[in-house]
């Protein structure tokens, strides 16, 4: 089984966001990318698969800051190959730009199944699996939380609201996103991932110029008003609560 | 080509969902200013009697047994042959389950553009779209030709999605579902948990700021004192803190207690979506900038655990305990 994994580093929304000067786009500057969370957990359900039923794990990311320490972490957790994907990503790129980038790279390596995230927190047209999926022919399955593989097919769990699953089966190769993997993404401690620094190797590809067609133009970006609604309640943390316990005394439920 | 706006009805054993409600909403607004109609999709078996309460100027039917439940090759199958025929000017698609999983795979095949995540409209023809976990806005003009648009809840009511009277239905011909790659199974019911948090009335709900497994028990002490029970959003479940049955928010449970107590959370899109029938949103969160003060009416800035021991003794005094 030959599955690969998609990665896109996305921005920290621990971290203040700013507009930058043309108003229409993210200040980058600034910016903190770290891996996008339903990523790791596609990392998390590959390895799980590998584990289960043997094969090659191969995460592909592309070259942006804190790129390095991402495919790092992946090969302590288990993953086999790393994949760069040099290009000039630094104005930030659209997904139909992202999976063109990858669909080539992805095309070659010939897998049975790939995954990635179902989302990504600065998604703007479209989701990257199934922008790929679309590229490659193959088909595609979102709100994915869990996979078992079968010969030339693959049994997934989709997520509908309310906690319903639809289970389907998805012929392969296919490209699926991933929710939830079936257990939270494991840890690795900084120590193996310094230990792989020095045992793996990531390989470098090009990606072709970058093509953002297919994706909206932006003419703004804002803010929207933070706190518009909400009475705030300060102090100190005695006060709080005792503002608290007067509204919930209000609301009849003390 | 047509001015028209499609929305692409979603629908999910017997029910239309209600995004799609606001999807017509949405259309109405743009059919406005395009000056053309809003047209609704439906595709299904035997499922026209959905179509009774649509706020459509006409309904286009697709009746086939291998459309009866959703699977997206063979709606991306139908809707990839509709729209290049027809070449309406935006085609909607919930931002769900669903609509993803046809969007950016349509957007693909037939070579046309999308914008995904889009809240509002304006009738001139602009969209706004929610990004970063709904702490930024993104404008622009709808692309041409057809712009393919994932739509969030949140910017349109469904009950102007709602008409009483049904709309036109016209049946079309379903182009050949032969070796379909992806198929149904079967569905698995939602776990039932010891509790129905849709039906509680105080939630003390923790998101990521409750740091690990070890902290629920202090949400469970404040839960407790204040004769409640605790929820979370979807990291705290995908962590394995607390059980499936307590998820709110999209793929989770949607919640209408009296009170809803967020504790460090930041109120994405996704998790808002679920608490919005709430009486009254009490959030407690350390960045001022979280999107869940913006619904919130009442919040805090503070550490949640230099607040909860302490709330918690309050409670539990006020109750004359």
């Amino acid at each position: 089984m030959n599955i690969i994994i998609l990665v896109k580093l996305v921005p920290d929304l621990v971290e203040e966001l700013t507009v930058d000067a043309s108003g229409a786009a993210l200040d980058m500057s600034w910016l903190r990318l770290i891996i996008n969370e339903f990523d790791d957990h596609a990392i998390e359900q590959g390895i799980l698969l590998k584990e289960r039923g043997g094969g090659q794990v191969t995460v592909i990311a592309p070259d942006v800051e804190g790129v390095d320490d991402v495919l790092f972490t992946a090969a302590a957790k288990g993953a086999d190959r790393l994949i760069k994907v040099k290009g000039d990503f630094s104005a930030g790129v659209n997904n139909h730009a992202l999976s063109r980038a990858f669909a080539t790279i992805v095309k070659g390596l010939q897998p049975d199944l790939v995954l990635t995230g179902v989302q990504a927190n600065n998604d703007i047209d479209g989701a990257l699996g199934p922008l790929l999926a679309g590229m490659l022919e193959m088909p595609y399955v979102g709100y994915i939380s869990g996979i078992t593989i079968d010969a030339a097919k693959s049994k997934v769990r989709k997520e509908y609201p309310g906690g319903l699953i639809a289970e389907m089966e998805v012929n392969l190769p296919a490209v699926l996103g991933v929710q939830a993997a079936e257990q939270p993404p494991r840890y690795v401690a900084v120590s193996k991932v310094r230990q792989v620094m020095k045992t793996s190797t990531i390989q470098e590809q090009s990606a072709p110029t970058l093509d953002p067609s297919g994706g909206p133009t932006i003419s703004r970006m804002f803010q929207p008003e933070a706190g518009g609604r909400a009475t705030m309640l300060s102090g100190s943390a005695d006060e709080i609560s005792a503002k608290l316990v007067g509204i919930f005394k209000e609301l009849g439920v003390l | 080509m047509t001015q028209d706006i499609y929305v692409v009805i979603e629908h999910l054993r017997g029910q239309v969902a209600e995004i799609s409600y606001v999807m017509l909403a949405a259309a109405r607004e743009l059919a406005k200013g395009q000056k053309g109609k809003v047209v609704a999709i439906l595709l299904g078996k035997n499922a026209q009697g959905l179509a009774g309460n649509l706020a459509a100027d006409r309904l286009v039917s697709f009746d086939h047994p291998a459309l009866a439940d959703f699977t997206s090759d063979a709606y991306q199958k139908v809707l990839a042959d509709l729209i290049q025929k027809d070449q309406p000017r935006a085609v909607l698609f919930g931002s769900t389950s669903i609509g993803t999983d046809l969007a950016s795979v349509l957007s693909i095949r037939l070579g046309l553009p999308l914008v995904s995540s889009c809240r509002t409209f304006s009738p001139e023809g602009k969209f706004v779209s929610q990004i970063c976990g709904g702490k930024i806005m993104a404008e622009g003009d709808l692309p041409m030709p057809t712009a393919l648009i994932t739509v969030v809840p949140g910017g349109y009511k469904a009950e102007d999605g709602q008409s009483t009277q049904a709309p036109a239905i016209t049946q079309a011909e379903v182009p050949p579902l032969e070796s379909l790659r992806v198929t149904l199974s079967k569905y698995i019911e939602p776990e039932t948990g010891d509790v129905d948090i849709a039906k509680e009335s105080l939630l003390v709900s923790v998101g990521r700021g409750i740091q690990n497994q070890d902290n629920i028990s202090l949400a469970e002490d404040l839960a407790k004192a204040l004769g409640g029970v605790v929820s979370g959003s979807r990291p705290v479940i995908d962590q394995g803190w607390l059980a499936t049955s307590r998820l709110v928010g999209k793929s989770g449970k949607s919640v209408k207690p009296k009170v809803y107590l967020a504790l460090g959370i930041s109120g994405a899109p996704e998790h808002v979506e679920g608490i919005t029938n709430s009486d009254t949103i009490i959030a407690i969160n350390t960045d001022p900038a979280a999107p869940i003060f913006g619904v919130a009416k009442y919040g805090a800035e503070i550490d949640l655990f230099d607040l909860i021991g302490v709330l918690t003794e309050q409670v539990k005094q006020a109750r004359g305990g």
